[in-house]
């Protein structure tokens, strides 16, 4: 009888991101294991806290089901003598099937010549009881982990040292032996709440037995108590949690019985901009920010505590210390760099390395800004902007990564530079820029307000960009540590959401190649950045629905203007089938002649039509009609309306190469040079026009 | 509980617990994972369980005394666990409720905080331990001291003494603390932090600390290339002191802003160079004694796996002693 399976790893406390990922993760690599071992069952599902990892299996099999399978071995001539013996390779195929020799069929194998020797296996499906400790320790060994640890003197790795282990199948232990523990039925229940061993007695029993012992091991569970819990403290300080749920994400794993406690800090310390307040209570305390009905920052916070203690006064005294402290230290250095000047920090920047690869001339942070400066001020003058907020922006862009608060709290880079601008009575746009010039700050994030800051934000996205390519630092594979996809994606973002700014790509590019070549930095080769560029692209336009043939057609002509290329990938949609197909073929006949080295010339001569119905001269009637109904919309770059235009092309087109049923029509490829030259250029002049807006050639259809 | 009561009640507890109780360590260290009790002994095979305070030095944090919560100097207590036993956790616990730290009171958390120190080219996992949202200790599985792999493992624990002090006297300075019943920190240590927040920031001087960091470099290889009658006969210990004098010198340039960021990551290299050295050659050392600290029927097998390993190397032949016992770990002594 199907029975349901529970795999429990007890384990010190577990990083709440590995934690999170292994909950996602862990479910298929246990399919897998399962799916190879031929058992079948009714879903698998991951549960876990920080002190536990585990996995339930529904309805799991309990016993394989035969097997009747044909192993293809060695050629028969090698299998088999002369005299039709089974040969020594014959024989080993045979044991290493565990059959008998003389079993060994010929059968033809499709796609292979010749006859080859087959075994015949039937192999009698094994009790799942009997398979499962072996399986269980290979999913325990397989779970993979971004950094893991050895224990004692274990050769065992893992995330944190193992406690224990539970593994049951339908109420059974499976005997399952792994980190030099043995699997019972004894978890554990909370550290402090309840101390000592919980028995599970199957797989259903075992999310209340633990809840008996307060343990949540349900993750989704924990996050209801979570979000309840807040709406308490919500309740309780008549004040509204501001809302982040990559924080509740987070706080859900670490604790296996959260409760809240609210808690406040000295309102003297709302003098201090709210992000930098709020960052300290996050990234460094996992506190939620509290605010009132207007969305003003309140001086209170909320905060999960893993356990129930005694007295929830001493924790909320104990955290506001805490936070007392921090609160402290940044308030301090937000008063200390209030004294330092933009031109102090830009100083210290001058000694700061950027990429020590650049070279001496061009590694420094302060290298870096004199270049961001030099291009955004040359791009300014095309794009109307105002000059001199630019440069101002510029130079500041950088200046507070030198600052005491952005040292203290990274995360802030940007925000404290808007801040200390405002105060040292910058323009607010370049105030702003320098905030911005930073975003957007992750996938789906913000795009730059400002046009000072959007341009800030290219300029100084490209001179990373090239100045990697340049000295050899492009991603490759899984591996892009400076950030360089991400930042491409942003510039491609930045110039999507600015159509007035389509063209910038190609003088963007070029003043960040001229501004680091000047600092001794050469890019010599520009093709492996092109590519870099247009498969950030073809990313995007993917993501947005386009499908990838229409994004590869559009872009295998030009990616440089994304706006244009955008409106032309997604204008390939108009075109049915028949009539890609046809163009498709146009074009590959082109380049079949090409590649026998014709010269394809740009004058076609009515003179030497001489096809029978005339269908030369009305192919050609029909391009010079068709060019001349796109003027228009080939002028508004009304790409729709093109292909409106070629699709009325397609019949006269098929006509020209024989229609349905191949009747008559029109062999290009004539032996008389002096025709097929005439109707190659005849085709090239037909397809050209649109080959200048999507490559026909990389659409799907029949060749 | 006064703060030198803290000591007393962690010494004791962990001696109880199989510790040594080692004194700190007397030349100027960073963290009392310098302390050769920590930084030396977890090497190689032999089990090791020590506890001590360690007075460290921090010249960047240097305060001038006026932050309550950050000095240049502050004491640490410091357990060594080798091999880890499965039980740290459920030991470490008790010796908070040894010192009045009662877990049913209070939110005890272990939060991830990985520890790496480039110096001493090692590294670990483990965490830092939150009490109401304080950090009261740092937590860590060493994996690798001086570039070598670690087996067995040792489990440091690292107590903020001020920290829980601060904590079990509710008082909101370090400065306000009572070491004893009489005497404050603040009596006791303000005055340091004062000069030498003024020394290490305003007054020290550049040109001699480099010329000392060069120095204790170069005695430093001098040592462990040392020869006797042309047998290589280095001396770690002593070679050992001047990696800890070259990273105390590195840390006084830093502070002082001596240091470009560039030439930062060499002189943490240089350093990292010397942490190696002395640790390949102490772990020779220790197989040159027959490994003293295993039990003595254990010694034979682990000197022949280290010797049988010798061509691969000092990392791969410590392991192979390592390995040729651990099959005999029950017979191994572990704390707790």
């Amino acid at each position: 009888m199907p029975a349901d399976l529970l795999l429990e790893i007890g384990c010190e406390e577990i990083p709440a991101k590995m934690l999170a990922r292994q909950l996602l993760d862990l479910p298929a690599l246990v399919e897998k294991r399962l799916a190879d071992a031929r058992l079948g069952h009714s879903g698998v599902r991951a549960l876990g806290t920080p002190r536990r990892l585990a996995v339930i299996v529904r309805s799991l099999v309990d016993r394989q089901p035969d097997l009747d399978e044909e192993v293809v071995g060695p050629p028969v001539s090698a299998a088999f003598a002369p005299d039709g013996s089974v040969t020594k390779a014959g024989q080993g195929f045979a044991a290493k099937n565990g059959v008998d020799p003389a079993s060994l069929a010929k059968r033809e194998v499709a796609g292979k010549k010749g006859l080859y020797a087959v075994a015949l296996r039937s192999v009698v499906g094994q009790d799942t009881r009997g398979l499962l400790p072996a399986l269980l320790a290979d999913v325990a060994k397989a779970i993979a982990w971004p950094k893991s640890q050895r224990w004692g003197w274990s050769e065992t790795t893992f995330v944190r040292p193992v406690q224990w282990l539970v593994a049951l199948f339908g109420g059974e232990v499976v005997p399952l032996v792994w980190a030099g523990l043995t699997a019972g039925r004894q978890s554990r229940g909370h550290r402090f709440l309840a101390p000592g061993a919980v028995e599970i007695a199957n797989a259903e029993r075992y999310v209340d037995a633990l809840r008996e012992a307060k343990v949540i091991v349900d993750p989704e569970v924990r996050r209801d108590v979570v979000k309840a819990e807040l709406s308490r403290l919500e309740r309780e300080t008549g004040l509204r949690v501001r809302a982040d749920e990559a924080l509740v994400g987070e706080v859900i794993h670490l604790g296996e019985y959260p409760v809240g406690v609210a808690g406040q800090f000295d309102p003297a310390f709302l003098e201090v901009p709210e992000e930098v307040i709020v960052t300290a209570m996050r990234t460094h305390q996992r506190y939620f920010a509290l605010e009132d009905a207007s969305g003003k920052l309140a001086n209170r916070f909320a905060t999960m505590m893993a356990t129930v203690v005694k007295d929830p006064v001493v924790v909320q005294k104990g955290n506001e210390k805490v936070l007392a402290a921090r609160l402290s230290d940044a308030k301090f250095f937000f008063a200390e760099d209030r004294k330092k000047s933009f031109a102090d920090w830009n100083k210290k920047l001058d000694a700061v390395v950027f990429q020590a690869k650049l070279g001496d001339a061009a590694k420094m942070i302060g290298h870096k800004v004199r270049r961001i400066e030099q291009v955004a001020a040359q791009l300014a003058v095309g794009i109307g902007a105002d000059g001199s907020l630019v440069r101002a922006a510029a130079q500041a862009c950088k200046a507070d990564l030198a600052s005491g608060a952005v040292g203290e709290f990274p995360e802030l880079q940007g925000v404290m530079g808007r801040h200390y601008a405002k105060h040292a009575g910058m323009p607010a746009e370049v105030a702003v820029a320098i905030d911005e010039h930073w975003w957007p700050k992750g996938q789906g994030a913000a795009l730059p307000i400002t046009g000072t800051g959007a341009l800030i934000a290219l300029v100084d996205r490209m001179d990373t960009i090239v100045g990697c390519f340049a000295v050899g630092l492009e991603p490759t594979g899984s591996a892009d540590p400076f950030g360089l996809r991400r930042a491409a994606i942003g510039i491609w973002q930045i110039l999507l959401s600015r159509p007035d700014w389509a063209a910038l790509w190609t003088p963007l590019f070029e003043a960040s190649r001229a501004a680091l070549a000047e600092q001794g930095v050469e890019l010599k080769n520009t093709t492996a950045l092109e590519e870099f560029f247009r498969s950030r692209l073809r990313g995007i336009f993917a993501d947005a629905g386009i499908p990838a043939q229409d994004a590869d057609a559009a872009l295998a002509q030009e990616f440089r203007d994304p706006v244009d290329a955008r409106a032309r990938a997604t204008a390939i949609a108009r075109i049915p089938k028949e009539a890609r197909e046809v163009f498709k073929r146009v074009a590959n006949i082109l380049d079949d002649a090409r590649g026998k080295q014709l010269a394809i010339g740009d004058t076609v001569d009515p003179a030497r039509f001489v096809a029978e119905g005339n269908v030369e001269h009305r192919l050609h009637a029909a391009v010079r009609e068709a060019q001349a109904r796109e003027v228009d919309a080939r002028k508004r770059r009304d790409y729709p309306a093109v292909f409106e235009s070629l699709v009325q092309l397609q019949p006269t087109v098929a006509a020209f190469f024989g229609g349905s049923g191949d009747k008559g029509g029109v062999m290009v490829m004539d032996p008389d040079p002096a025709l097929r030259d005439n109707r190659l250029a005849l085709l090239q002049g037909l397809v050209r026009p649109y080959m200048e807006i999507a490559d026909f050639r990389k659409l799907g259809g029949a060749a | 509980m006064y703060l030198q009561d803290l000591i007393f009640t962690l010494q004791k507890y962990w001696a109880d617990r199989g510790c040594v109780v080692e004194q700190p360590v007397d030349v100027e260290v960073g963290a009392g994972t310098f302390h050769p009790a920590t930084f030396l002994r977890v090497l190689g095979p032999e089990p090791w369980n020590a506890a001590f305070a360690q007075f460290c030095r921090r010249p960047s944090d240097g305060r001038y005394g006026e932050n309550p919560n950050r000095a240049g100097a502050y004491y640490q207590f410091q357990v060594g666990l080798k091999p880890s036993p499965l039980h740290v956790q459920d030991l470490y616990l008790d010796s908070l409720r040894a010192i009045g730290l009662d877990p049913a009171a209070h939110d005890i958390r272990f939060v991830e905080d990985d520890w790496e120190s480039p110096t001493l080219g090692a590294w670990g996992l483990g965490w830092e331990v939150w009490c109401d949202g304080m950090e009261v200790t740092q937590y860590t599985y060493f994996q690798q001291a001086g570039g070598i792999d670690l087996m067995p493992v040792t489990c440091e624990l690292t107590y903020g003494v001020e920290r829980l002090a601060m904590y079990l006297q509710n008082v909101d300075s370090m400065y306000d603390l009572k070491w004893d019943k009489n005497v404050t920190y603040g009596q006791l240590r303000k005055p340091w932090e004062l000069e030498y927040s003024t020394y290490q920031f305003e007054e020290l001087q550049p040109a001699i600390s480099f010329a000392s960091f060069d120095t204790y470099e170069s005695e430093c290889k001098r040592l462990l290339a040392r020869t006797k009658g042309g047998e290589p006969a280095p001396l770690v210990l002593p070679a050992y002191e001047f990696c800890m004098k070259a990273s105390h010198a590195f840390n006084c340039l830093d502070a002082r802003g001596a240091i470009s960021v560039t030439e930062r990551q060499r002189f943490i290299g240089r350093v990292r160079g010397m942490a190696k050295a002395c640790a390949e050659t102490y772990v020779a050392s220790r197989a040159r004694l027959e490994f003293p600290l295993l039990p003595p029927h254990l010694r034979a097998q682990a000197v022949a796996a280290y010797r049988g390993a010798g061509e691969a190397g000092v990392n791969a032949s410590a392991l192979a002693a390592a390995r040729a016992v651990a099959p005999h770990a029950e017979e191994i002594t572990h704390a707790g």
